[in-house]
């Protein structure tokens, strides 16, 4: 494998190789090393581009507002205090919301894994009569909905406005995790595992619970994940199914708080000027907090979720 | 005649013969041997009936005077008095105006940018770099779009962002970038590639290590620098995966970033964030003008899969990987 220049390269001057014959060249070695040099600092400049904002956010939420108005936060917090994260902490809406996310992100996943599993795998079997036309069923949706108005009149109909159910069900199962699940069960479930199970009086169900289940830990962990993380940063069927403060999830509030700039529970509302100027010092280091603390999980959990995605991405690649 | 059928026959386990040569009884039989199978899929076939197709079947609204007591079926037809509304109303040159230009452009800069990424950290020599450059550039994609638009607003306010902070070191004035028309395309392009470009690289990366060595190998015997393998032997081959991910996107065209676009909204840039989706929003669940939003909705659907069919039959005669 070693396919360094050999040592006749360097001795050779360049110039007596003819320009039409391309060799291994001194020139060439350069170009390469060019080359890495530039796609090394690109990349660096990328993750430069995508850590900073996020160090920057950290360094702010711990940093006095002053400081940051007066543009003195660069690298390190300037006039260290923890009010922000202490409001937070303090604020039943944030607790409340984490709450319901927690309940919501458990029960959605729970349902679209199952549902997932379950459905795919069935499609994934070709001696199941109708299969074509079933599968031809789920993709059509991939291509053509209703839309969202109907979505919503549809869901009013079913009498689940303002109800969980209208956080976890409309969108339970993606028809693109099916199709990723279904190519997993084609491409680890050798038919004559199934054949030997069925001799020997294994049913369908038994098949699926006690063999094809424990065979496709990657794709669980996999299909978790992605619910997990989808569930977790959703707001949109909350916003428009739900309209009952208290069962906002976590997303939603920090919508209110951080974009529509909702600063009334911060207290000090009404009054004199200054007592104002400081709600709005505290608004303001609140959000720096709060966006840590809203991604926080997420961040935590991610080099452990990692292993797990790219091996989707493979999944998705054989298709 | 005689020939073939025995030759089929001879083959082991032969047993997919066509359709129409069974008979009932045996189909029947066949159903009701697989009934668990149906079992298992009778959720997920539940949920799309329920929440997929029952929305189609609604759809006919957009030619209807929805009336909630009516419901779906019984409500008045009215043809395409909708549609007409819609593209006589002043809004209907902006809205799609700013859709196709955010589409446009997010397809122009954003689809790109993850294949020069995938096709520079995998030429990287240091594996360990490799996984590092990975992490980092996809950790943004787990961040909840909530939080993303809610960093854009702490970052380039125009009183303590850090943006502006920078400007005004250089000497320059603070821009509200929040509540400018022009400046919500390329925060909305920019946001976007900062926060997918790392994970749409994955996919990529999976392809570009499927190429055999052995066309490296071969051709840096041959002398070939590194540009030239990347153009050669790189690009040619995840080429496939490019085209199937055009589509895709072409098919989504007019669906992404509606919920970003929602945030990002402010009564100052509405003049370009407007765009089909939030408008149906607007009209349709916040001023309950159910029909006349249907309408838009599926205007946008049907553009959408227009432009996807287009592309899919483009992507053929061009004898590339297609959807079907």
């Amino acid at each position: 494998m070693s396919l360094k220049t050999s040592p006749v390269n360097i001795d050779t001057p360049n110039r007596n190789v003819s320009p039409a014959r391309p060799r291994p060249t001194l020139r060439d070695r350069y170009g390469d090393r060019a080359f890495n040099i530039a796609a090394t600092a690109i990349l660096l400049l990328s993750i430069l581009a995508v850590v900073y904002p996020l160090y920057f956010i950290v360094i702010a939420s711990v940093s006095d507002p002053n400081a940051i108005y007066e543009g003195k936060v660069w690298l390190f917090p300037s006039g260290v205090t923890l009010e922000g994260y202490q409001r937070i902490f303090a604020d039943s809406r944030i607790w409340n919301g984490l709450g319901n996310t927690v309940i919501y992100t458990v029960l959605g996943t729970a349902i679209s894994v199952t549902t997932i599993l379950c459905g795919a795998y069935a499609l994934s079997r070709k001696d199941m009569p109708g299969r074509k036309i079933l599968m031809l069923l789920f993709v059509i949706t991939m291509f053509f909905d209703g839309g969202l108005i109907t979505k919503y009149l549809v869901v009013r109909d079913l009498g689940m406005l303002n109800t969980v159910w209208a956080v976890v069900l409309p969108g339970a199962v993606g028809v693109w995790n099916l199709i990723i699940a279904r190519s997993f069960f084609e491409h680890t479930i050798p038919n004559e595992l199934r054949e030997a199970a069925q001799m020997d009086g294994a049913t369908d169900f038994k098949f699926f619970f006690k063999m094809v289940l424990p065979l496709s830990k990657p794709l669980i962990m996999l299909m978790v994940m992605i619910h997990v993380v989808a569930q977790w940063n959703s707001f949109f069927d909350a916003l428009i199914f739900l309209n009952d403060d208290s069962k906002y999830p976590l997303q939603l509030v920090l919508r209110n708080i951080l974009i529509q700039s909702d600063v009334s529970s911060t207290g000090t509302t009404g009054g004199d000027i200054q007592s104002y100027a400081a709600a709005q010092r505290i608004a303001e280091l609140t959000k720096y907090a709060m966006i840590v603390v809203s991604s926080l999980p997420l961040m935590i959990a991610l080099p452990f979720m990692q292993k797990h995605f790219t091996k989707g991405a493979m999944i998705g690649a054989v298709k | 005649m005689s020939r073939t059928i025995p030759a089929r026959r001879g083959r082991p386990s032969a047993a997919p013969l066509p359709q129409r040569r069974i008979s009932f009884s045996l189909r029947l039989k066949r159903i009701s041997r697989a009934w668990q199978l149906y079992v298992l899929l009778a959720p997920a076939l539940v949920y799309i009936l329920v929440f997929k197709y029952w929305p189609m079947y609604g759809v006919q609204i957009a030619f209807k005077n929805y009336n909630p007591a009516e419901g779906f079926t019984d409500s008045p037809w009215v043809g395409l008095t909708h549609f007409i509304r819609f593209v006589n109303s002043y809004q209907f040159g902006q809205v799609l105006g700013n859709t196709l230009w955010i589409a446009v452009l997010g397809l122009l800069v954003a689809f790109p940018i993850p294949i020069i990424l995938a096709l520079l950290v995998n030429q990287l020599q240091s594996e360990r770099f490799k996984k590092f450059t990975q992490t980092v550039l996809y950790s943004p994609a787990f961040i909840s779009t909530v939080v993303v638009v809610g960093i854009m607003f702490v970052v380039l306010s125009p009183r303590s962002g850090l943006v502006n902070n920078a400007i005004q070191l250089a000497g320059g004035e603070p821009i509200f970038f929040m509540g400018s028309a022009e400046w919500f395309r390329p925060i909305y392009v920019i946001s976007d590639v900062w926060q997918n470009a790392g994970f749409s690289m994955i996919v990529y990366l999976a392809a570009l290590a499927a190429i055999d060595p052995a066309l490296h190998d071969a051709a840096k015997v041959d002398g070939a620098s590194k540009l030239q393998r990347i153009r050669h032997i790189d690009l040619p081959g995840i080429m496939p995966v490019v085209t199937i991910l055009f589509i895709l996107a072409i098919g989504n065209l007019l669906n992404v970033g509606f919920e970003k676009a929602l945030l990002m909204q402010t009564p100052l840039n509405l003049s370009s964030s407007e765009i089909i989706q939030t408008y149906v929003y607007h009209a349709g669940l916040q001023q309950a003008q159910f029909s006349y939003s249907a309408a838009i909705g599926l205007f946008n659907s049907v553009l959408n899969l227009a432009l996807l069919l287009f592309f899919n039959t483009v992507a053929r005669r061009a004898n590339q990987a297609t959807l079907w």
